[in-house]
């Protein structure tokens, strides 16, 4: 067994959507082979057992691939380790001793539900607009009837790597969700199932992005930096320029 | 009641397209007016409401989670099988039908697996279409693996994370439905009430988890895709979220539990570190393919694996399994771990784990290839190290990535340390052929169901599963159904049925809030956990199962008296949902154990101490238990129904991988 770590922990507390919230200050032993969220189910059976409310926070594979564990840690989304998302942080990324400051995703377009739980259903709602290829199921040919280069298939999967977890835009000073929308369109635009709708799918997926209220993108580069599955700023530029072309051919 | 499985006549591989064409058929204009209630937003699920909203009838959607998109399918790592063979390795339909049904030792239901194995060819062309971005070859085609109880290459995969880019491939689909105004999402809703009209499902009632409201829902039919129940063990690599709630309710509304016990543990997950663990992590059967699974020759051996030369290490599974080696099937490899182990050859801190070594084909396998694409002649170790690592890395990159940040020790260069975890259920509500409950009008999808897996379900086979129940099953059988059901209006849910079970439900919310204990809800899983692990895990013994039985009553008895749940019922309270959903688990851990120690055969994953080979294999008893058990809530005990099973086009053999 490792030796325990003392730690003394910050969370904003907010009862819901309308209060107005504050940090309170927790102690906790922790060991440091624990998860992050393993840290957390510690402190709320703490507070469970002296009569006090738990903290209520997103979480549910504890894999890193649901996208649904949402916290910023120090100041950074999904804390100081890059590529990788809450639940799959561990505490011996800390040291003995340190204050830890856990706040929710910060964006209009994200609003507080409880604590450090925030509402993300913008990003469905940008899907649904038009994050998708329209084929009925029955319709499909088969499968190895189009083929598609190594390298294109690749690429196309890294963007459709995105879980959807929120991070670009808490990262982000303008709380732009470029990023997420940006590995959506580049994975359909780089296939050929993709391109009948290639057009109409960014115009209607950007239109659906400013309605939500996110912010513009100003090219800092902290979306990709904090993105826990590591996708690349560049489908920020693929973005553009399919949203340019688009316009172009009045769409 | 008798159970009618409905299965059509007929030789088995036409069944199914026999079916098709003579099903009776709703109209267009007729599904429009007719409206379905869809539980559950995995693979099952997202690919149902799609793809009956894309047929034209009204759908209702509902998640626990925040998006439909979360779905624990999306946790899925190593592949889905279809019998394209385009590997032209000789597979087929019937093979593939015919692996499945031995698979799952010889306990599913032929024409439900030969109707899957129909299925699996077209679900890999609907996934392309969408723009799911699976793994390719150079040339431009589809790429496949092996996994485990086959002796083809027929897993199609998108990295390890081949549940995400289905699921995210479904969930477009049902945003595509939910954008054109086919299907009302409510994601946040938990379903705690079945609604029943005249014997029929007729609604639900589910709970806005954000405000805490209950909420009255109609539908002509009720789906409950709902996933497995494996967090009954606390510990399992289901999500954290995942319950039995919406399964468990049917079943107390009437709908037969098929094989509660047959539960799946997967041998290669990461092993447990410490009190506080909440969920244990697979690694995924696909690494069976490249990672040799091997333990110390020497009891209590502390040198580091690297350190172990070459003939002093056991690779019991290519030592007792040569037709098969490491890709024998979950329920073998997990007893063979458990075996070593238990007779003092596990390695690291607990002793309670295995080796999974890449090294060999990391070397051997790919830098050699590599090597010489590169016309290289005679490349050292360090050569094919670099080299072979860069494909083991394409290959199975996120799940090193993950294993290392998780146990903080590099498996490129140290063997992965394993050990089987709770993975799957194969066990779940009873459905006939058209996937129908024992109640009328309610049916369940994928892993909720019990039907396609017998008592093992091997790799790859549960993501095939769900979205063939959800593309092209059920939009056909469901039909069988509706097509009396057109000239039903829409129910108000102001009818007394709706009242009640809304009372119901919130008489039982009100329950668990006036216990006002000192315990958490969370102590009580884990120790339930425990129960279910040590004495109907693994294995199981009739005097094991009996303690267990009493153990939970007892433990239930307790909860019901000291549990304390904090905060109030109309706001956002995760400590209630959870109350809710720990409550079932139970009542169900009972009843898994009262299955276990009815069924006195092994079978599967179903393996009872007393009935075994010499060399500890499972020991069947066909003459017996060749049975579906399917249980019957009476209130406070269940009574036992069985579905015979027939094998008309597979021989019944003794299950060898040897």
């Amino acid at each position: 067994m490792s030796k325990l770590m003392k730690l003394n922990l910050k969370v904003w507390r907010q009862k819901n959507a309308e209060s107005a919230g504050n940090f309170e200050e927790y102690k906790i032993d922790a060991s440091p082979d624990m998860s992050f969220l393993e840290m957390f189910d510690v402190l709320n059976e703490q507070l469970i057992e002296t009569g006090k409310e738990p903290v209520a926070f997103d979480h549910d594979c504890r894999e890193g691939i649901c996208g649904m564990c949402s916290m910023v840690i120090d100041g950074r989304p999904h804390g100081p380790k890059q590529g990788v998302t809450t639940c799959q942080l561990h505490m011996r990324s800390f040291n003995d001793g340190d204050t830890i400051t856990v706040e929710p995703w910060r964006a209009n377009g994200f609003p507080v539900i409880k604590d450090l739980t925030v509402n993300r259903s913008a990003f469905d709602r940008i899907i649904a607009s038009g994050g998708f290829v329209s084929t009925n199921a029955g319709n499909a040919v088969d499968a190895n009837s189009i083929l598609v280069p190594k390298e294109i298939a690749d690429e196309a999967f890294e963007a459709a790597t995105c879980i959807g977890c929120g991070a670009c835009v808490s990262a982000c000073k303008n709380a732009s969700a470029m990023l997420f929308v940006g590995a959506k369109v580049t994975q359909l635009a780089m296939l050929p199932q993709g391109q009948p709708e290639r057009q109409s799918r960014v115009v209607a997926m950007v239109n659906q992005m400013d309605a939500e209220g996110f912010g513009a993108c100003t090219n800092t580069g902290a979306c990709a930096a904090e993105c826990p599955k590591q996708i690349p700023l560049s489908v920020i530029a693929t973005l553009n320029r399919e949203y340019i072309s688009a316009k172009m051919n009045g769409k | 009641m008798t159970l009618e499985s409905k299965i059509p006549a007929g030789n088995v591989a036409d069944k199914w397209t026999q079916y098709k064409s003579s099903v009776p058929l709703v109209n267009p204009a007729n599904k429009r007016q007719l409206e379905i209630i869809v539980v559950g937003t995995g693979l099952a699920g997202a690919s149902a409401a799609a793809t009956l909203a894309e047929m034209g009838y009204k759908v209702k959607a509902f998640c626990f989670q925040d998006s439909p998109r979360r779905a624990h399918s999306i946790a899925a790592q190593g592949g889905i099988n279809a019998a394209k063979n385009y590997q032209n390795d000789g597979d087929s339909i019937h093979r593939l039908f015919y692996d499945t049904i031995k698979g799952g030792d010889y306990r599913a239901r032929e024409a439900n697996v030969h109707r899957l194995a129909e299925c699996s060819t077209s679900i890999i062309d609907q996934c392309v279409a969408q723009g799911v971005p699976f793994a390719r070859e150079y040339g431009g085609t589809l790429s496949n693996r092996s996994f485990g109880g086959t002796q083809v290459q027929r897993t199609f995969y998108a990295a390890g994370q081949t549940g995400q880019q289905l699921l995210l491939g479904a969930y477009s689909g049902l945003e595509r439905q939910v954008g054109l105004g086919n299907v009302k999402m409510y994601a946040r809703h938990e379903m705690v009430e079945v609604v029943k009209i005249d014997g029929k499902a007729r609604g639900i009632i589910a709970r806005n988890l954000v405000t805490g409201e209950l909420e009255r829902h109609f539908g002509h039919a009720v789906l409950l895709c709902t996933g497995g129940y494996g967090n009954v063990f606390y510990l399992s690599t289901n999500a954290m979220g995942s319950n039995v709630t919406a399964a468990w309710k049917a079943h107390k509304a009437g709908a037969y539990f098929g094989n509660p016990c047959f539960t799946q543990i997967h041998p290669t997950c990461i092993p447990v570190s410490g009190h506080y663990q909440s969920k244990l992590t697979l690694m995924s059967e696909s690494l069976r393919n490249d990672g040799r699974i091997w333990v110390p020759k020497k009891q209590n051996d502390d040198r580091h694996p690297n350190d172990i030369p070459e003939d002093e290490r056991d690779y019991y599974l290519e030592r007792r399994y040569p037709a098969f080696g490491n890709l024998v099937p979950r329920d073998i490899a997990s007893r063979a771990a458990k075996e070593r182990c238990d007779a003092g050859y596990g390695v690291g801190q607990s002793k309670m784990a295995v080796y999974l070594d890449f090294k060999y084909n990391m070397m051997q396998r790919y830098g050699r290839t590599e090597a010489s694409k590169l016309n290289i002649t005679n490349p050292d170790d360090e050569t094919l190290i670099r080299l072979g690592k860069e494909v083991v890395k394409e290959k199975y990159g996120n799940l090193f990535d993950m294993y290392k940040q998780i146990t903080n020790e590099d498996p490129y260069e140290t063997p992965m340390r394993i050990y089987p975890a709770v993975h799957y259920t194969m066990g779940g509500l009873w459905v006939d052929y058209d996937l129908m409950t024992t109640v009328p009008g309610m049916y369940a999808l994928g892993e909720a169901n019990f039907s396609d897996h017998g008592a093992n379900r091997l790799g790859a086979s549960a993501l095939m599963q769900g979205l063939a129940d959800g593309y092209f099953v059920i939009p056909i059988t469901i039909g069988n159904y509706l097509s009396k059901e057109i000239h039903t209006k829409p129910i108000s849910t102001d009818h007394e049925a709706f009242v009640a079970a809304e009372k119901t439900a919130n008489d039982r919310i009100q329950q668990l809030m006036n216990i006002n204990g000192t315990r958490t809800v969370e102590s009580y899983h884990r120790e339930l956990g425990l129960i279910m692990w040590n004495k109907c895990g693994m294995a199981r013994s009739e005097k094991g199962l009996k303690e267990a039985i009493a153990e939970i009553q007892a433990l239930r008895a307790d909860f019901y008296k000291n549990v304390r749940i904090p905060g109030s019922i109309n706001e956002f309270n995760p400590e209630l949902d959870k109350a809710g959903r720990v409550a079932d688990f139970l009542e169900l851990g009972e009843l898994m154990c009262v299955d276990a120690l009815q069924r006195n055969e092994s079978c599967g994953g179903h393996f009872r101490e007393e009935f075994q080979t010499e060399e500890g294999e499972a020991l069947r008893d066909d003459a017996n238990y060749m049975y579906v058990s399917a249980w019957e809530n009476k209130g406070d005990s269940w009574e036992l129904h069985k579905e015979e099973l027939k094998y008309e086009n597979i021989k019944i053999q003794q299950r060898s991988y040897k």
